[in-house]
């Protein structure tokens, strides 16, 4: 059902062409997956998904359509056959990959055979919290908790650098004008 | 349950081919960030299809149940969603610097500039 819905609203952001109610069914989109990995199990990827994918994602794409344009020019030159048939040749190559996929939450897969077990079992003990998630993220894989930390500082710096940069350079290219400051203070 | 067996990955490969879609075929730039979004998000739920046991619950240690899902991918998809929220934003501050320089955020049209400049 959630599923459904999900393919839905992917659908809608294709047909639409205002920016502004694209990235409105966006944010709809992250809530909407968020619910689904309520119901797969994974509640701390549920809400880190509807803080971060609904939440900052949406106000950041809102801050650009605010600072850019909110309206989808009508494609002329823009052929959709070449991509549609890109798409639905790639997609039929993955439909017949899930042939070999073994079935969705069967406990015996692959998956749940190797690591999975240990960090159920023994991290109560040697982590001393309940929640495996975050004994694993914090602890047993600390390593990549610090390498994220070093992607979003990157990325965070990137954007100052991109977008405040320019600012800065205007301003001193540009003859001050009192009304500029103050729109920019 | 044979039969739906495959169900979530069959609505992770449409969503992903909705995601590539948009990507390939808008030129519109925020468009196209939308696109590589929901992307990203169908190979969260493939993951997390994975990690999902019949009859388990959320890996939280409380002793009552027998069953848990498996934490890894979770672990795993956590890392992405932060990751994937800081590479759209350096997108989006891309696309503001773009529209500063040429005015559009289409892509043909950036390309029209940029070809009248090197004539």
């Amino acid at each position: 059902m959630l599923l459904s819905l999900l393919v839905v609203t992917a659908l809608a952001v294709i047909r639409l062409r205002d920016l502004f109610a694209v990235v409105m069914l966006f944010g709809i989109y992250s809530l909407l997956s968020a619910s689904l990995f309520v119901v797969l199990d994974a509640v701390d990827v549920a809400f880190t998904e509807a803080s971060v994918g609904a939440g900052v994602a949406t106000v950041f794409m809102l801050g650009t359509l605010a600072l850019t344009t909110s309206r989808e020019k009508t494609p002329g030159a823009h052929k959709p056959l070449l991509p549609l048939l890109v798409v639905l040749v790639t997609g039929a190559a993955l439909i017949y990959g899930t042939s070999d996929i073994p079935h969705y939450g069967d406990p015996g897969n692959p998956i749940h055979q190797h690591v999975a077990p240990r960090y159920l079992e023994d991290s109560a003990e040697e982590i001393g919290i309940p929640n495996v998630v975050s004994s694993v993220l914090a602890s047993y894989r600390g390593y990549d908790t610090l390498g994220e930390t070093t992607v979003v500082f990157t990325a965070a710096i990137g954007v100052l650098l991109l977008i405040g940069g320019a600012r800065r350079r205007r301003r001193s290219e540009e003859p001050p004008r009192p009304d500029r400051e103050e729109e920019d203070a | 349950m044979q039969i739906l067996g495959l169900y979530n990955y069959w609505i992770f490969i449409v969503l992903m081919m909705c995601g590539f879609y948009v990507v390939i075929s808008r030129g519109n730039l925020v468009k196209k960030l939308v696109g590589l979004n929901i992307f990203q998000t169908s190979v969260f739920i493939l993951y997390i299809s994975m990690g999902k046991i019949a009859g388990g619950t959320a890996p939280i240690l409380t002793g009552m149940a027998t069953i848990y899902s498996n934490p890894v991918p979770h672990v795993l998809i956590l890392t992405a969603i932060v990751v994937g929220i800081a590479t759209t934003a350096l997108g989006l501050a891309l696309v503001v610097r773009i529209h500063e320089a040429y005015g559009t955020i289409e892509e043909d049209e950036i390309h029209a500039q940029s070809e009248d400049e090197a004539l």
